[in-house]
């Protein structure tokens, strides 16, 4: 079974003794022999520290990597056959190339020939023939990097490690260089170890990608998985462009979403809350009667192969990719297969609305005031005669500051009276969820909230709806 | 055009300093140097300086003696320097300060301080006038000694220490082949502060009552005796030995940004 893995990372963590920070948090990862992985993900997720564990220049504090079925967690790097190709190259700057790329072979104490015949081979490969008594302060970003992949490549690891190798060059430079390197990649059969925030260039280059966020693994797959099967909405944000919507399941493959029902392909629960991605190119335009729903264009950019059209329909905002293009002002309809619209189960379905602070020093939606300590939002803040003072006692100017409010779907009720509450809408969907029935109501203001009661309400009801005070949330936003 | 003329003016103080405290007194040394006390030109000094066995003698004790020195400083002063610069102490600067911190203490002071402890573990200091010299030296320069280190140390780049031990090397040979190499610049320039002043500094060993002569001693010696002329050749040829020192070793280094720099 381990056979057909390299290496092999089981749960490992990485927790830093000095400040208690957890770099990577359980990471599990099977790598076949001669594969080509990356890890993909923003700065600070945890991809570098989990590429320097398996090269050995930090420890993992719990967990087990296997290479060859062999835990060498604790092993020092000089004890690994795993080698690195670093961010910055890491030559040595007081030796020539031939000493720079011979510097593993001679702790190996080969002979002189062979190591000769090794070093001008991978100088050979790398396309830097006679290069060997150069110093490296005289090479080029991108001979530089050659020269790093030359050193590497010449030890004959099991494992080539590379930390954002490209990430110094320029953007020409860096395509040449991702087909050498995949090209590089199948002539050698090593497996590599990429490391990346560059979507695109993971897209490019591995046969799978592990995509990391803030110390854990969010998603492990081909790109095609991953671009086409994103398993959440940070996934799919991340990678590439899209349109990601917080809907529920309507039906038997039926989502509603950005203001429209559409027919899916992912068989979800009825009732279930989900997040909806739609890429960009997948948004079919239409004439503005014909489209599920439709909008009004607000901006076209080109971009070359394609124009980008942003579309702004009732309260949401639909980015599209197409080669026809649209004047801004446009009415549009907008339609979509069912294969473009990817389903995936939320993890949040808060509602979020901006207020504004108004003279009582409470908060002001839609004439409606709601109580709220201001006091607990700005820190040290304190109210004196009807004036919220900051700590050195200086009067905050509230009149341009927004805040934040959130309320869990579960708290929200509605009610006959239209004005009970803080806003009012329209019920455009009902679904039975066993005990209680799932509600879409569509607001004044144009958004789709999604409603749990257990009563049952009529399709098209005028319904008020209140957000009790005691289960809101509140955040300042600058 | 304006502009370039108020940069031009700017350098003028340091062009009279220049003149007036660089090379008005070199041009006064050599003038001196190779003439006679009735101002005619001679090479009797140069001749004097390699042939009186009292100088050379004197040259080489103070050769040895700074080599010593040097040394001594060095050898305290790397593993200091490297466990600082490579530690994850917050309060590295508040160490690293520490131990430059003597010198900013009255120099007369504590090289009494020094003598008096000398005393009380020698009884006479008259008995092991080349050690004490080397204790008395080697406390009044290692912070110039740690200083550069320190610096050249501390910006060595870290994953050249990884690339060399994830290319096989274990830390023995990172250090040998890597950190130790590539630290060659502050050591130069550790050397150059610690061992040029170690050659003439003969204030230190007057001050722990040092009967040994030393290159400076000879040139005060020389100057008290109103013999002007071969105490400047003897300082002119000091000047020479420096120039080559610093030829040999700073000169021939390229990277000159690596050099290590006092704070």
């Amino acid at each position: 079974m381990s056979e057909e893995y390299i290496i092999e990372l089981k749960s490992i963590t990485k927790t830093y003794d000095d400040n208690g920070f957890t770099a990577v948090e359980d990471f599990n990862l099977q790598v076949k022999r001669g594969e080509f992985v990356t890890f993909l993900g923003p700065s600070g997720c945890g991809k570098t520290t989990t590429l320097r564990m398996i090269a050995g220049f930090e420890l993992p504090t719990s967990g087990q990597i296997l290479l060859d079925g062999k835990d060498i967690a604790q092993f020092p790097p000089n004890k690994r056959p795993i080698n690195t190709v670093f961010q910055r190259y890491a030559l040595f700057p007081h030796m020539n190339i031939y000493e720079n790329i011979a510097f593993g072979l001679k702790l190996k104490k080969m002979s002189p020939e062979v190591i000769k015949k090794k070093v001008s081979h991978v100088l050979e490969m790398v396309d830097l023939e006679g290069f060997e008594k150069r110093k490296v302060s005289t090479l080029s970003g991108g001979q530089q990097q050659r020269i790093a992949i030359a050193r590497a490549l010449v030890n004959e690891p099991k494992i080539l490690l590379l930390d954002e190798p490209l990430g110094a060059l320029d953007l020409k430079m860096r395509k040449e260089m991702q087909l050498e390197l995949k090209n590089m990649h199948a002539k050698l059969g090593i497996t590599f170890i990429y490391v990346t925030h560059d979507q695109e260039e993971a897209l490019t280059m591995s046969d799978k990608i592990v995509v990391m966020n803030n110390g854990r693994t969010q998603q492990i797959g081909t790109p095609e998985d991953i671009y086409n099967e994103p398993s959440n909405a940070f996934v799919a944000d991340f990678i590439g462009q899209s349109n990601i919507f917080k809907g529920i399941m309507t039906g038997h493959l039926k989502a509603r979403f950005a203001g429209g029902e559409f027919e899916c392909m992912d068989d979800v629960h009825e009732g279930t809350l989900v997040d909806v991605v739609v890429r960009p190119e997948d948004v079919i335009i239409t004439g503005p009667e014909n489209g599920t729903i439709s909008g009004k264009v607000t901006s076209v950019i080109f971009k070359g192969i394609h124009y980008e059209i942003t579309v702004e329909s009732g309260k949401y905002e639909m980015v599209i990719q197409s080669t026809k293009s649209a004047k801004v002002g446009d009415e549009i309809g907008m339609k979509l297969d069912p294969d473009g619209i990817h389903i995936m189960i939320a993890e949040d379905h808060t509602t979020r609305f901006e207020a504004e602070i108004g003279d009582d020093l409470n908060l002001v939606y839609s004439d409606h005031s709601i109580r709220c300590d201001l006091t607990k939002l700005f820190a040290g803040s304190r109210i004196v005669d009807g004036q919220l003072l900051d700590q050195s006692g200086e009067k905050i100017d509230t009149s341009d500051i927004k805040v934040m409010v959130s309320i869990e779907p579960g708290d929200i009720k509605m009610s006959d009276d239209v004005d009970a509450g803080l806003t009012s809408g329209n019920i455009i969907n009902l679904i039975y969820k066993g005990d209680h029935y799932s509600y879409v109501v569509r607001t004044i203001h144009g958004h789709d909230l999604i409603v749990d009661d257990e009563y049952l309400w009529n399709m098209d009801d005028m319904v008020g709806l209140i957000l009790p005070e005691e289960k809101m949330t509140f955040a300042v936003r600058k | 055009m304006k502009k370039a003329f108020a940069r031009k003016y700017l350098g003028i103080p340091y062009a009279i300093f220049l003149i007036l405290f660089v090379i008005a007194p070199l041009l006064v040394l050599i003038y001196y140097a190779f003439t006679n006390s009735t101002g005619q030109f001679t090479v009797k000094n140069l001749v004097g300086f390699f042939t009186d066995p009292n100088t050379i003698g004197t040259l080489l004790y103070s050769l040895g003696l700074a080599l010593a020195v040097t040394i001594v400083c060095l050898i305290i002063a790397y593993p200091i320097a490297y466990s600082l610069a490579m530690s994850n102490f917050n309060s590295k600067a508040i160490i690293v300060m520490l131990f430059v911190m003597p010198m900013w203490i009255n120099f007369t002071l504590r090289l009494t301080a020094l003598k008096e402890i000398l005393t009380a573990i020698e009884g006479n200091l008259a008995f092991h006038p080349f050690i004490n010299s080397v204790i008395g030296m080697t406390y009044d320069f290692l912070p110039f000694m740690i200083l550069p280190l320190y610096n050249t140390i501390s910006k060595l780049d870290l994953s050249l220490m990884e690339a060399a031990s994830d290319l096989g090397a274990d830390s023995k040979q990172v250090f040998l082949k890597i950190t130790l190499p590539l630290s060659m610049p502050g050591i130069v320039s550790g050397i150059a502060m610690v061992f040029l002043p170690a050659m003439t500094n003969y204030v230190v060993l007057d001050m722990l009552y040092n009967s040994t002569y030393i290159m400076g001693s000879l040139i005060g010696s020389y100057f008290s005796a109103y013999d002007w002329h071969s105490g400047s050749m003897i300082a002119l040829v000091l000047l020479l030995i420096i120039v080559a020192f610093t030829l040999l070793t700073g000169g021939t280094e390229e990277e000159d940004k690596n050099r290590g720099a006092l704070l």
